[in-house]
């Protein structure tokens, strides 16, 4: 039984629920059926179709790349992580800034990396824990009526376009924010941060209930023959058995919020500094790529830096994307032995 | 019983949880819906902006919106369509298919802004100028356009149309594939015949839920044609009938609420505007994944009720 | 399936359309400058009023954005807050783009201070000091004690340019700038902050009750120059360079300005668009308002 049309359907977590079923095809295994032309023709183009996908994640990865590598040839390696200028004593020394306009430009990744993971890292958290505690509740907790309506609810909070979301930080929150906690920065890393959070919960949700439900009923029916209360059930066996989807839907929400744009354009004062300090403002990679490509010159140093910038972030989110999935198969694989 | 004692913290701190999420998203329609609904009047919702954009509707960003969603759907809907019946139909479990998979998952995890580069990199620069050099046109396809946008609005919604269609397909009992190979149908006809007619509502839905996501995005678009403001709709003429002109530059929502907040002339001034784009933008997608959630359950009914 | 064949045909439709379809048909396009963008877009307002054939597309985006898009042949028309530079020049012209500068305006440069903040004057210096990050608490410069949160512009913005430029003397802006996407943006965190100092063209800031725009000394010893008079900006510090952090509006044309453009540009800087820009609250250029001929180029 496959679950149909989520509302996340092609978001990462939609796509990896997919079930394999083998449907049955004509002219395989049987004898003596030939597939006329038209058949053929129709299935080639489908082919094609099917392909279309594999070739543009290449394409995207050739022309991402194509220019960002240029920047490794205009720009020295070293750049990338400092430059060296000489302060008004005449010493010189070594600045991580990201400042491309300038007399020196600098090129300094440092600083953007560092602000899209103050950003993503408490999103995550705080994500992690309110959608572990949602997907913990929908799965266990809840009556199939609540269930019923909370899911579609939870799924409409995915459905926000991130650009309200991160208008209402800029308008609302951020002064809700600094009216309680006092910061000196109104715009920082936490108002991003949270805002991303409301994005991530309902994927994170999602998968961990998803994770739950494969955990199969023999495990919780030994648990309660076993005199186990059902809070110590879910604590003890059903979390621990789906802890891998668990851990799968935390990287997941950390890939998503490293590559969150508005909210963090919006949201985050984009300084380009390198502190732990989450209630400073910082500048992520993607809101330098959207404050600044539309203003570069095409080919010139910045412009390919850019897009440097670009393919780090893609690698990234890449590889975060890959990790959960070989997670998720080697779940599935236990528990369906 | 301090064992039942923390089993209950623990179940209540779940609940809890879960209703903080829930009053989250509450408070933010509840927001939009107090400060925005006292500025949607027809004035707004059918006018131009006018005195410098404080004043004045949001029309040319509606129908912009429209047309972009049209076209990118117009899009991505064969496309991903296709590729489903081809990866449920006919694909069996060797390596190409799975490579298509794994493509299909990654597409849908790149990052928005990556797409907004690609389209300006590859479409904008490369098929764009291409196209300008082969058929002499100048600067007419190598500059930011409706067309570019809305196909890199497209490929980030294939993902969504790919697998929506793919679990339509699956929705539909194996019993009826094998009943019409049974009585002699070739496989496109098993397809076109038996299986897409009821996947028809799932389709739906999955094309629906890309409108909702294509209408929301913003970093895709934010340099592959979004004007900050344009004086007339995108609109030519072609023997006469006014038809949509997708070399055009357009006005969105989703971006005028980026502008509107950031970027105009006074950002208090015209915070109601941009209260008010905003409801209209919700609105449009909460409608539209109502619509999906519907369509949905609708189909998983009649499917359940076909099951032999 | 019968609803996906219409859809393709569809596609091919529009298509076919879109190759038939003509090139943008009689208009402008401007891009650039954020600081002008308002002005640009009233005066095509205006402009078009007059002259329904003509349509002209304002856009933002800062006026790096507006000469890069001239470079790159995207736009008709450039606005920007600061002079094209010679690598631009350079640039353009191997892309076969010459750049016509035409001056349509001036603007004063105001800086800002939360209206709660009791300074009420600075020196040029102390406004360097302040941005490169040497001062970095109010009462360095005779304020209440408090750390000073620093909003600027994004990189591509003329304004941040000129005041580099002007201000910093070329050096850099301190690192934990808050980097704003427009001077609206900059007036609306200023007014929030309490802390806060930011720049930006003082049509922006004059109307704003939470703001104060602080007096301008060029040294230490010179008097402070107010860029405002009774609320509005005051045209003759400007013109006389007694404000010292005034500046040039430009447009650029990618070359020889059409019959289109030529029309609009003279219009701009005849006595009917500079009475716009009069009204816009930037500075006319001098003389025109008058009824004398502007020295425009």
């Amino acid at each position: 039984m496959v679950e149909g049309g989520s509302l996340m359907a092609g978001t990462a977590p939609g796509a990896l629920r997919t079930a394999s079923l083998e449907m049955p095809r004509a002219g395989g295994g049987r004898p003596g059926r030939r597939r006329g032309l038209g058949e053929a023709a129709i299935e080639l183009f489908l082919r094609m179709n099917g392909w279309v996908a594999v070739m543009l994640i290449a394409l995207i990865f050739v022309f991402l790349f194509k220019e960002g590598v240029q920047a490794l040839f205009s720009i020295p390696l070293s750049d990338f992580l400092g430059t060296t200028v000489t302060d008004y004593r005449g010493n010189p020394k070594v600045v991580r800034m990201w400042q491309p306009v300038s007399e020196l430009p600098k090129y300094s990744l440092l600083p953007l990396v560092c602000g899209s993971f103050l950003v993503a890292f408490p999103a995550t958290l705080i994500a992690g824990l309110f959608g572990v505690a949602g997907g913990i509740y929908l799965a266990e907790l809840a009556s199939t009526r609540t269930r019923e309506t909370l899911k579609p609810f939870i799924e409409l909070l995915a459905g926000i376009p991130t650009v309200v979301i991160g208008f209402l930080a800029l308008a609302t929150l951020g002064s809700v924010l600094q009216g309680l906690l006092g910061t000196t920065y109104r715009l920082n890393a936490f108002l991003g941060a949270l805002g991303v959070s409301l994005v991530i919960v309902p994927v994170i949700t999602s998968l961990t209930e998803d994770a739950l439900r494969a955990v199969p009923d023999e495990l919780r029916v030994a648990a309660y023959g076993l005199g186990a209360t059902r809070a110590q059930m879910i604590a003890r066996v059903t979390v621990p058995a789906a802890v891998s989807g668990i851990a799968a839907a935390l990287i997941l929400g950390m890939g998503r919020a490293l590559g969150e744009t508005m909210i963090v354009l919006m949201a985050t004062g984009n300084a380009a500094l390198i502190t732990l300090n989450v209630f400073s403002s910082v500048r992520t990679m993607t809101a330098t790529i959207a404050a600044e490509l539309g203003a570069v010159a095409q080919g010139g140093e910045q412009y390919q830096a850019l897009f440097l910038v670009g393919s780090l972030l893609f690698t990234l989110t890449f590889t975060m994307n890959l990790i959960a999935e070989l997670v998720l198969e080697r779940m599935r694989r236990r528990l369906t032995l | 019983m301090r064992r039942g004692l923390a089993g209950l913290v623990f179940e209540s701190l779940c609940r809890g949880l879960t209703f903080v999420t829930c009053a989250a998203l509450i408070s933010i329609l509840g927001l939009i819906v107090v400060h925005g609904v006292g500025v949607i009047t027809p004035e707004f919702l059918f006018g131009t902006p006018t005195e410098g954009m404080t004043k004045g509707g949001i029309f040319p960003a509606i129908f912009g919106t429209i047309c972009i969603t049209l076209l990118m759907i117009m899009m991505a809907l064969p496309l991903g369509v296709a590729a489903a019946i081809y990866l449920v139909e006919y694909a069996g479990k060797g390596l190409g298919p799975r490579i298509i998979r794994a493509a299909v998952n990654n597409l849908a995890g790149v990052p928005s802004i990556v797409f907004g580069l690609f389209g300006l990199g590859f479409f904008i620069l490369f098929v764009g100028r291409n196209i300008d050099r082969v058929l002499q046109t100048g600067l007419l396809f190598g500059q930011p356009a409706m067309l570019w946008a809305a196909a890199t609005l497209a490929i980030l919604v294939l993902p969504v149309v790919i697998v929506s269609t793919e679990e339509a397909l699956r929705g539909v009992p194996v019993s009826h594939r094998e009943a019409a190979f049974a009585l002699g149908a070739t496989p496109w006809q098993v397809v076109r015949r038996a299986v897409l007619p009821q996947a028809y509502p799932g389709i739906l839905t999955g094309a629906i839920l890309s409108v909702s996501r294509g209408a929301g995005e913003t970093a895709p678009i934010l340099f592959t044609g979004c004007a900050y403001f344009l004086p007339r709709l995108p609109l030519t003429e072609f023997l006469g009938i006014p038809i949509i002109n997708p070399l055009d530059q357009f006005m969105e929502l989703s971006y005028h609420i980026f502008i509107m907040a950031t970027q105009s002339t006074d950002a208090q001034v015209t915070r109601p505007i941009q209260y008010g784009t905003t409801l209209v933008l919700v609105t449009l997608t909460f409608v539209l994944n109502l619509a999906a959630i519907i369509t949905r359950n609708r189909f998983r009914r009649r499917l359940g009720a076909a099951r032999p | 399936m019968t609803t996906r064949r219409p859809m393709r045909i569809g596609v091919l439709a529009v298509a076919a359309l879109a190759l038939a379809a003509p090139a943008r048909a009689a208009n402008i396009t401007i891009k650039g400058s954020d600081t002008m963008v308002i002005l640009a877009q009233r005066l095509a307002e205006t402009y078009m009023k007059k002259n329904p054939a003509i349509t002209i597309q304002v856009t933002g985006g800062g006026s790096g954005t507006g000469i890069a898009a001239l470079i790159n042949k995207t736009t008709n028309l450039a606005n920007s807050s600061r002079p094209i530079k010679a690598e631009e020049i350079a640039k353009a012209n191997a892309n076969g783009v010459d750049p016509g500068e035409y001056r349509v305006a001036l603007d004063a440069l105001a800086v800002v201070v939360h209206k709660d903040n009791a300074l009420k004057e600075l020196s040029l210096q102390q406004v360097n000091g302040i941005y490169r990050g040497d001062i970095n608490d109010w009462s360095e410069v005779g304020g209440a004690p408090g750390r000073i949160v620093r909003y600027c512009r994004e990189s591509n913005s003329g304004t941040y340019v000129f005041f580099k430029e002007h201000v910093l003397q070329n050096g850099d802006y301190a690192a934990d700038c808050q980097t704003m996407p427009g001077t609206s943006a900059v007036a609306e965190a200023v007014s929030r902050d309490r802390s806060g100092i930011g720049y930006g063209g003082v049509a922006y800031f004059a109307p704003l009750a939470a703001v104060r725009i602080l007096s301008i000394k060029k040294t230490e010893t010179a008097p402070a120059v107010l860029p405002l008079k009774d609320g509005r900006p005051n045209n003759e510090v400007v013109w006389s360079g007694e404000y010292p952090i005034a500046r040039w509006l430009y447009m650029y044309t990618t070359g020889k300005p059409s019959a289109d453009e030529k029309a609009y540009l003279d219009w701009i800087v005849g006595p009917e668009g500079q009475q716009v820009v009069s009204d816009i609250e930037y500075v006319p250029l001098k003389g025109v308002l008058d009824g004398k001929k502007p020295a425009v180029h």
